[in-house]
């Protein structure tokens, strides 16, 4: 980028640069005052990225609150590219790292969530595998079988009651979140990412899925989690939500 | 559990999963409905989130579309036009009801 680019693209960002040195206005004055106006623009129309990005967030610490939070965000950590529709990922760090609100130990779990759907949505369609080839596979193919999960699927582990809480803030009289520790797995069906809270050991069996090892691995790693890990309702969970694209066999 | 006793046990729960999983009807059950959306609530090819979505403003916008079930999109009953003309939802983009 040129020295100009670089400086304009700076002084947008920090507030201390009154304007980009040699910007000027239409009577030769340094455009201060219009250069504030672009500036106020950019800071805007990411803040409204941020609230559609993370309406959970927003509800939960209410629209003054994500406004500020937001603007502080924002100016720390700028766009790295020029899509918005992925804006946000350094959020929920941040939230967690911001003093004022550390107090609500979920919030980064949440915007974790919100961030995993906006990835799941926008993420390359993907055709599912058919049924047959899965049935066709002798026993043992199968359990030293690598499933290639779709490119939308996502899984958000948590100590906090994640989806009962993005309910609650998202849905009009949605029930009241219980005191438990909720893990999520996002898949897409079709368009829309659908969330599914898992049963015990199901997360260490998607993760090790998704860390490309074998069904027997993953199955372990599931049993060896929870005692009540059922593998068969993971495998219906993967296979309703699309979530298994190919099958790849050891020959 | 001994490998082979593994083995069979992974390859029962996937027979009770694909038994319990009924294949969708058709890969593709939403279309596109051009004309139909009211205004500001439109969809957006690149998704939610992005400046698009939303930005009709006329209600039942020609060019603007939502998506509905599959079928669906000629049926939606709609008000007829201020000159009496009946409205349907079309699969394409529609040139009436466009903003000034």
């Amino acid at each position: 980028m040129s020295v100009c680019q670089t400086s304009f693209h700076d002084a947008l960002f920090d507030r201390t640069t009154a304007v980009p040195p040699g910007l000027c206005d239409g009577v030769g004055q340094p455009a201060g005052r219009r250069f504030n106006v672009y500036r106020n623009n950019v800071a805007v129309s990411l803040t409204e990225a941020l609230e559609h990005g993370f309406p959970a967030v927003r509800s939960l610490i209410g629209d003054e609150n994500f406004k500020k939070v937001s603007g502080l965000f924002l100016l720390q950590t700028p766009p790295s590219i020029p899509v918005m529709m992925l804006y946000g990922q350094e959020f929920p760090g941040f939230l967690e790292t911001f003093p004022p609100l550390s107090h609500i130990g979920y919030l980064g779990d949440i915007a974790r969530l919100e961030q995993a759907q906006r990835e799941a949505y926008h993420a390359a369609d993907s055709g599912s595998v058919a049924a047959e080839t899965l049935a066709r596979l002798s026993p043992d193919a199968l359990a030293h079988t690598r499933f290639r999960l779709a490119a939308a699927t996502r899984l958000i582990r948590s100590c906090w009651p994640i989806y009962d809480i993005w309910r609650f803030a998202t849905m009009n009289g949605a029930p009241k979140p219980a005191a438990l520790a909720q893990d999520v797995l996002i898949t897409r069906p079709e368009y829309d990412p659908a969330l599914h809270v898992l049963p015990q050991g199901g997360a260490a069996f998607v993760a090790a899925l998704l860390a490309g090892n074998t069904l027997a691995e993953a199955c372990d790693a599931g049993a060896s989690d929870a005692e009540a890990f059922d593998l068969s309702a993971m495998l219906s969970l993967l296979l309703q939500g699309g979530a298994i694209t190919a099958v790849e066999t050891e020959d | 559990m001994s490998n082979t006793m593994k083995t069979i046990a992974i390859a029962s729960a996937m027979t009770a999963a694909l038994a319990a999983h009924t294949a969708p009807a058709a890969a593709e059950t939403k279309e596109k409905c051009y004309g139909v959306s009211l205004a500001g609530a439109n969809d957006c090819k690149a998704g939610a989130g992005t400046t698009c979505a939303g930005s009709s403003t006329v209600d039942y916008q020609g060019n603007a579309w939502t998506l509905v079930d599959q079928g669906t999109c000629s049926e939606i009953d709609l008000p007829a036009m201020a000159d009496g003309t009946e409205r349907n939802g079309s699969l394409e983009p529609l040139e009436r009801d466009l903003p000034a």
